[in-house]
């Protein structure tokens, strides 16, 4: 009995590690956006294709990138999503696990929607307007050119921006965790924060308070943080007719008969002006891959082929079906090229 | 006397003027008690209306028949049997070429990519699927019913408000139209959704089922109970039959009671650490996913069976031992078997807690988009609870009532093992 069990154990064991030296489907992680398109491609892969279908983890931007950074082999992911570009420090911890050559590849655009009910007037705002409502500290209202900053005090639309209605500022949106809030930030807050004079003059000379000036979300229970899961904000829009949200294009799109997306410095976020590059709040969506498992995991090279079709990522193509924002055709001509004579990274 | 009569009437009364106010606290205190059921049982009911109001219609899934011409110079010629050839054929032009044939008259290149975007872009392979099947059909014509695109369901369907102007509206009215005409000619057909429990994961909400996510929970309990149960229950008998009562026992007691009270995140990141960072398993299997829930089971099925043995009455020990059976004969063949029931009403409990997990997984890669069935414990999968987050977190509107479909499937099981549970202890249960 006791020879039986250890013989079992054994062979448990090796056969486990067996399995797990060799894998044969393409691991996939990160960044939440880009995982509704990179799941479409990876499903039609696996169906026209010998491969099997990529396994693909929603982790975020930042934790895709580290697990993606830990090292060559099986037993790390081959292609991490991000929403945001890849930073120096991430190139330079994956060059610390041996990790030389990343082969960065552009998605496509996804543009960031402030929403509010259809049952209320669609809103026109300024980004200024959004980083003076939003913002956790801004330039004293008495007297905007002093330099002075204090806590936000407007408790409404229509203090920030007498054009706009008078209406409670609320406003729902991700979590800091969120690539989603990181990009909101950046374009639309530091793009509205970017239109006081001395504040841009600020950037030259101390960027660090710059940057937390113009980043920082007011914590006043004026903006409230929904959770990553953007159905949620658009099903509490619905609910309450006072509040705008803040999500993805995507989300806006498949819910058109609920929601309205604002006017952001005139211009509305449709797939159009967003692809166009007319809507302020949009930003690019990438993906890096391993060059070192390209030929060792059976089918990155298609699965990069699959991805860089015009039936995927073309102006036509199913991405943009789901909601993707398709490059410009030139722009996807350069990266397919790129993808085709694995070109590595260089920042 | 006097005296003594006057205050035993005082007392009397004190009794009488009291008694009102007494009954009337009981009553409230009832009524509160009543309250309080009253107010779960309305929340559960909210929570069930809702769940199976929006899931209900996952059930069922709009049909559309087409006329198909399997035309030999699009797929192969008559005869062809080669399934590498046919495998690679041009599909979705047939359903293409059906769908021109019946609408003749629309001709804009953009207009007839929305009329072929009313099918599924699973459809294709179904018709795949029946050539290779029976490759007799090339050069043939036949009626295929397929399956109908995620917008057209949710208008069948009727979660899609007509009222709304068109541009609001994820059907425009060129589609409504043609809808109307496939309707005209008894071309649209509900029926039961069968995909939704041969399939796996899938990001067309027409064409997601949850078989993966089931064979995923069901190999991760598997392996959660292969482990959990006898290691459970060993602990247990160490403890509470053989183990002295010193220090070191009590301080292991207040322990595996601690653990029982941990989050379970806590759980995914000592996997993490240990599972997937130390020992080099995989990501995204059940193997990992049924080893951290098994240490998160541990402590549940522990203090059960400790509670089992205990209600042993010490004579049966006592009465066998003195017969002359060793400690192990009377564990193994008095104690133990009176224990059990108790023993597995715990782990049943403790495995449906580990099947309605989904934070400890996390951690371990398991919420992650996985097409394919697994096959074994080795193979990537997510779970039941995993399968709901990630629905609930889809922008397509059709799979809002996926995610309360697949909620029902995992409750139904939650409740069939609840269920036996009861049943276990209810049949095997002994009172002294």
């Amino acid at each position: 009995m006791k020879k039986l069990i250890s013989a079992a154990v054994a062979l448990s064991l090796t056969g486990f590690v067996g399995m797990a030296s060799a894998r044969d489907y393409i691991s996939v992680v990160g960044s939440s956006t880009v995982y509704p398109f990179a799941t479409v491609v990876a499903e039609q892969f696996g169906k026209t294709t010998k491969f099997k279908t990529p396994k693909i983890e929603s982790t975020g931007s930042g934790g895709g990138l580290k697990l993606f950074c830990a090292g060559v082999g099986v037993e790390h992911p081959d292609i991490t999503n991000a929403s945001r570009r890849i930073k120096k420090s991430e190139v330079e911890r994956c060059a610390g696990n041996g990790i030389n050559d990343i082969i960065e590849v552009k998605v496509g655009y996804d543009g960031i929607a402030l929403a509010n009910s259809k049952k209320a007037p669609q809103f026109k705002v300024t980004r200024k307007d959004i980083f003076l409502a939003l913002a956790k500290e801004v330039p004293d209202p008495k007297d905007p050119m002093s330099g002075k900053l204090v806590a936000n005090p407007y408790m409404t639309w229509k203090d920030v921006n007498k054009d706009l209605p008078d209406m409670a500022i609320e406003v729902l949106g991700p979590p800091p965790t969120s690539g989603t809030r990181d990009a909101f930030a950046e374009l639309a807050m530091e793009g509205g924060c970017k239109k006081i004079d001395w504040i841009k003059a600020m950037k030259k000379k101390d960027k660090k308070a710059y940057k937390a000036l113009c980043h920082t979300v007011r914590e006043d229970g004026k903006y409230i943080e929904a959770g990553e899961n953007d159905n949620l904000i658009v099903q509490k829009l619905e609910a309450n007719k006072g509040a705008l949200g803040v999500f993805g294009y995507s989300f806006l799109d498949q819910n058109s008969d609920k929601v309205q997306g604002s006017l952001i410095d005139g211009v509305a976020p449709t797939f159009e002006l967003i692809a166009d590059g007319s809507y302020p709040v949009s930003r690019p969506l990438y993906f890096y891959v391993k060059k070192a498992h390209m030929g060792k995991i059976p089918g990155i090279t298609e699965y990069l082929a699959e991805f860089s079709s015009n039936k995927a990522w073309g102006e036509e193509g199913y991405l943009a079906d789901k909601g993707l924002i398709p490059m410009p055709t030139e722009e996807r001509k350069a990266f397919k090229s790129d993808i085709e004579a694995m070109k590595p990274l260089k920042l | 006397m006097n005296n003594q009569q006057q205050q035993h009437q005082k007392t009397m009364d004190r009794v009488q003027q009291g008694l009102d106010r007494r009954y009337r606290q009981e009553r409230h205190f009832r009524w509160l008690g009543m309250g309080a059921i009253i107010l779960g049982l309305v929340f559960v009911s909210f929570l069930f209306i809702t769940i199976i109001s929006n899931g209900y219609t996952a059930f069922q899934q709009t049909y559309v028949k087409l006329d198909v011409f399997y035309d030999p110079e699009m797929i192969a010629p008559v005869g062809e049997t080669n399934p590498q050839v046919l495998s690679k054929a041009d599909y979705g032009g047939l359903i293409k070429a059906s769908m021109r044939d019946m609408f003749p008259e629309v001709t804009n290149r953009r207009e007839k990519k929305v009329l072929y975007g009313l099918i599924s872009s699973g459809a294709s392979y179904e018709i795949r699927d029946a050539v290779m099947n029976n490759p007799e059909l090339i050069g043939t014509k036949g009626e295929v019913w397929v399956v109908a695109d995620d917008d057209f369901d949710m208008l069948i369907k009727g979660h899609i408000d007509l009222r709304l102007p068109e541009s609001d509206r994820r059907i425009k009215d060129n589609q409504l139209a043609w809808i109307h005409d496939l309707q005209e000619q008894d071309r649209v057909e509900k029926r039961f959704n069968t995909t939704f429990f041969t399939a796996g994961d899938s990001r067309e909400p027409e064409l997601s089922g949850i078989k993966g996510a089931a064979y995923g929970s069901f190999f991760t309990l598997l392996i959660c109970l292969v482990l959990a149960f006898p290691i459970g229950v060993a602990a247990a008998v160490y403890l509470e039959e053989f183990a002295p009562k010193n220090r070191w026992t009590d301080i292991i007691e207040v322990n595996i009671n601690n653990l029982a009270a941990v989050p379970s995140i806590v759980f995914g990141l000592l996997g993490l650490a240990v599972f997937i960072n130390f020992f080099g398993l995989p990501r995204s299997v059940p193997l990992v996913g049924g080893l951290v829930l098994a240490l998160m089971t541990l402590p549940t099925i522990i203090i059960a069976s400790r509670a089992a043995l205990k209600s042993v009455p010490p004579s049966i020990r006592e009465a066998a031992l003195g017969v002359g059976a060793s400690p192990m004969q009377t564990i193994t063949h008095h104690v133990l078997p009176l224990a059990l029931p108790g023993m597995l009403t715990g782990t049943i409990i403790g495995m449906a807690q580990a099947l309605g997990e989904t934070a400890p997984l996390l951690m371990i890669g398991m919420v992650a988009f996985i097409v394919d069935v697994p096959g074994s414990v080795m193979d990537p999968s997510a779970v039941l609870p995993v399968q709901i987050y990630l629905w609930a977190d889809s922008p397509e509107r059709a799979f809002v009532e996926r995610t309360s479909a697949a909620i029902m499937i995992l409750l139904a099981f939650l409740i069939s093992m609840n269920l036996l549970a009861v049943w276990l202890r209810k049949k095997f249960e002994r009172r002294w």
